[in-house]
């Protein structure tokens, strides 16, 4: 970990600046722009399907944008970006692969590194720390392919932090998880960015779980996204000219609720707005 | 030679219609599994002195009844790759202690034009032909089980007989085919004249005409090239089945894109 | 038991002690490929590239030149066809690779007739096909040592991000691990293993040493460190029993008909993977089912 770069609240880490990006000649997103400071628990809210996804291979390095640039510390991103970590959303896996949970975090130190290596007492010791901050020593050596979806998710998380990044990138960790287990997943996540100076960006299409421990919120529809605070950017005037048609914006007992307007054309319906959903 | 022309045309048919189905069914598995099973019975009974389509056809049976008994459970590749394999060693292990090894072995593995003697011929063509009447007899029944298993058993067909009956005609079939182009290429003959065909056409009937026209085509050519060039007719069905494939899958494409310039 | 194992001579021919050497060195390095093989899900491409390695094989002895330059350059203009075609992750079941292989089948059976007519050579067929331990040249024996070094290193050096690669390869992009190099790699790095296992065991039957100690290793053990291990320790059982059984059966009959290495390897194979498979249903048998119960602490509203 670089000192130079020491958690510092409030220095920026990654800005997103002026991003849009096509797959196959397909506008996904234009005029992206956005940062994420140290330490911040920043959340990409968005419906199935609006680019959150690929927002992330962009930032990981994996899909060249159009136009604009991503850059960490100041600087243009590389592949093997040793500040990002990232947690998929779900591993698609054997369940007779001969990996424990415990090897998979291990694989989190050296999985990348080619050439003879062996690993040492404190990589080991890392990896038992790692497992421990999420919980997840009871089943640290049953195979990874046994695990519930919950269990999984943890083991991901620590073999993503376990190489020590300062960006946590989740994809839709929330999205086959009952209500209780998210928001298991969400105090675990809250706690474990403040221990290890992590900031986490997580991608969700409800963004009510995490409204208690949101910093930052960075909201994409139609292509376009709008970031800030929850009460800078969750008003009708900003998702409206988001969406492009009106919206309204309902608070009840702390919860928001997005609807869409009496007067919306263009087709959109329910299924377009998964936050419609009452809790 | 005649007997060639007249074993050759039969085990075309055969492995025209019965590939047909084994394409439609996905039973790659099967179609690799039994010919290997056949040369081992082959092998066992050249080492042990009897008429060889006994062998051929007894091992051929075997292997598909066995088949189709694990097929219920989850199937393993690499279950399958051992198995496969194991049976092979078995027939080389047979043929290694016949005192007839090189030709036999060569004839097995690669096909023979006079792998049929005219002992054979009769019950070849009875076999041959009990065969296509079967197939004729189970046609609609198993194009139904093959593209709709639970339609079809909604309607009172029983999928485990048609499949067993199945099999059984598929291993008859391989023991026919394989004294003719060999283990190895049988799987060649009973799947690249009808993959192919099924790039031409959808339409079941139609399909299976142009496959066994296609499987008919490239046995006369193997035949004839095998004794033109005295060169071992194996060769040519896995060149001539390769190309074509690879022939269908070019001729389709183009038609697709015709038709994609048609439309837009 | 020993001494009826241990035929008299066993150790005195050298031949034999070459072909337990090099049977040795083969086992360790077709269990370490093997092992990412079935990880990977690839049996299916290793398969493929012993059907290539055959006509490769089979040409090289027309050709007059040794076999293993034969079996290795055939499986490695297999690899890059495939690699080029993209058939890397496809299964067994697909009809066209299988039809394409045909091609290289029947290549091989052109070239296995034209050697078998052209000269005086005896027992090609069978020595491409089935193994040619026993008639292993010495000259062989430096060759295939440092060819599985130049394996076994290999593996080594790209061995966790293989891993990695073959356990996710969305993880494994996200760390910046070249996928389609790692990829590309491991095929020519198994298509040379498959090559060596040629000349001991045949290109037709090399699959079997080639998946076969592995998934037995990995029906029993739960590390991949331990799954490594106990591959190549049933694949050198295989392979040295094989040896030591194809010797004895020479003097079985009285006529004096051995029968092949191959096949005692393959049957040792399969035993192994039968009884493996046996442990594992019985192990899953006894080990009640456990149940998970989450208990889900709900917090009082928001925190």
């Amino acid at each position: 970990m670089t000192l130079e770069h020491m958690s510092e609240e409030g220095s920026e880490l990654l800005r997103v600046e002026d991003i849009d990006v096509a797959i196959d000649g397909r506008e996904i997103l234009t005029d992206v722009n956005f940062r994420i400071d140290h330490g911040e628990f920043t959340g990409l809210i968005g419906a199935n399907g609006s680019g959150k996804t690929t927002l992330f291979r962009v930032i990981l390095g994996l899909q060249s944008p159009v136009r604009g640039r991503v850059t960490v510390h100041g600087e243009a991103l590389s592949r093997s970006n040793r500040s990002i970590g990232y947690v998929p959303q779900k591993l698609l896996l054997d369940p007779d692969m001969p990996i424990r949970a415990r090897d998979l975090v291990a694989l989190g130190i050296d999985g990348n590194r080619y050439g003879f290596t062996r690993r040492t007492r404190a990589d080991h010791l890392a990896v038992d720390e790692m497992l421990s901050a999420v919980d997840a020593l009871a089943f640290a050596d049953r195979k990874v392919g046994g695990l519930s979806g919950g269990e999984q998710q943890r083991v991901l998380i620590a073999h993503a932090l376990v190489s020590r990044p300062e960006l946590l990138l989740l994809d839709e960790p929330l999205a086959n998880l009952d209500p209780g287990s998210a928001q298991e997943i969400i105090s675990l996540l809250h706690q474990v960015a403040r221990q290890q100076h992590v900031a986490i960006f997580l991608s969700a299409h409800e963004m009510n779980p995490l409204l208690p421990v949101m910093d930052r919120v960075v909201y994409v529809a139609n292509g376009h996204v709008a970031s800030g605070t929850t009460e800078e950017v969750v008003r009708p005037d900003v998702l409206s000219a988001l969406y492009g048609h009106h919206v309204d914006v309902l608070r009840v007992h702390g919860r928001v609720l997005v609807v869409t307007g009496p007067e919306s054309d263009e087709g959109s319906t329910r299924a377009d707005h998964p936050e419609l959903v009452v809790e | 030679m005649t007997n060639a022309w007249i074993s050759g045309t039969i085990v075309a048919v055969l492995a025209g219609a019965v590939g047909f189905f084994v394409v439609l069914r996905g039973a790659s598995f099967p179609a690799h599994a039994i010919p290997n099973g056949a040369f081992a019975g082959a092998a066992g009974a050249n080492l042990l002195g009897i008429n060889p389509l006994f062998g051929l056809v007894s091992f051929a049976v075997m292997a598909a009844l066995g088949i189709g008994v694990t097929s219920r459970r989850t199937r393993n590749d690499v279950a399958t790759a051992l198995s496969l394999v194991l049976m092979l060693a078995l027939g080389a292990a047979f043929l290694t202690l016949s005192t007839q090894y090189e030709p036999a072995i060569n004839a097995l593995l690669f096909g023979e034009i006079l792998g049929v003697s005219s002992s054979e011929i009769l019950p070849v063509v009875v076999l041959g032909v009990c065969c296509i009447v079967a197939l004729v007899v189970l046609f609609r029944p198993l194009v139904f089980t093959s593209v709709t298993p639970e339609l079809a058993e909604a309607r009172g067909l029983n999928n485990t007989l048609i499949e067993t009956l199945f099999l059984v005609v598929l291993a008859l079939s391989t023991a026919l085919t394989v004294p003719v182009v060999g283990a190895l290429l049988t799987f060649s003959l009973m799947i690249g004249p009808p993959a192919a065909a099924r790039l031409m056409s959808s339409r079941p009937s139609r399909a299976i005409a142009l496959s066994i026209g296609l499987a008919l085509l490239t046995v006369w050519l193997s035949i004839a090239g095998s004794y033109t060039f005295n060169l071992p007719i194996g060769f040519f069905v896995g060149t001539l089945g390769a190309v074509l494939f690879l022939g269908a899958r070019l001729w389709g494409s183009r038609r697709a894109r015709s038709l994609r310039l048609v439309i837009a | 038991m020993l001494r009826w194992l241990l035929e008299p001579g066993l150790f005195a021919n050298p031949s034999v002690r070459t072909a337990l050497v090099v049977g040795a060195v083969v086992a360790v390095v077709s269990a370490v490929a093997g092992i990412f093989t079935v990880l990977r899900g690839q049996s299916f491409a290793g398969h493929a590239l012993t059907d290539v390695a055959t006509a490769g094989g089979a040409g090289a002895s027309l050709a007059g030149v040794a076999p293993l330059v034969g079996f290795i350059g055939g499986g490695v203009v297999g690899a890059g066809a495939m690699d080029v075609i993209g058939v890397q992750r496809v299964k067994g079941r697909d009809i066209a690779t299988g039809v394409v292989l045909g091609a290289a089948t029947g290549l091989a059976a052109l070239f296995l007739y034209l050697s078998t007519t052209h000269s005086s050579a005896t027992g090609t067929t069978q020595s491409i096909l089935f193994g040619s331990i026993f008639t292993v040249q010495s000259s062989t024996v430096p060759e295939v040592a440092v060819l599985s070094a130049v394996v076994l290193l290999t593996l080594a050096a790209i061995g966790r991000p293989l891993l990695l690669s073959s356990v996710s390869p969305e993880l494994a992009s996200a760390r910046g691990v070249h996928l389609r190099t790692i990829g590309l790699t491991f095929m020519v790095v198994l298509a040379v293993s498959v090559g060596l296992s040629a000349i001991v065991i045949g290109s037709i039957l090399s699959t079997a040493l080639l998946i076969g100690p592995p998934a037995s290793a990995l029906k029993l053990v739960r590390r991949f460190g331990a799954g490594v291990t106990l591959a190549i320790g049933l694949g050198l059982v295989a392979t040295l029993l094989g040896i030591v059984l194809a010797y004895d059966s020479y003097y079985w009959s009285s006529s004096h008909r051995g029968l092949p290495v191959s096949f005692f390897v393959v049957v040792v194979v399969v035993a192994e993977f039968v009884l493996s498979s046996l442990i594992f249903r019985w192990r899953r048998a006894r080990v009640p089912v456990v149940v998970h119960v989450v208990v889900a602490d709900h917090p009082e509203g928001w925190h």
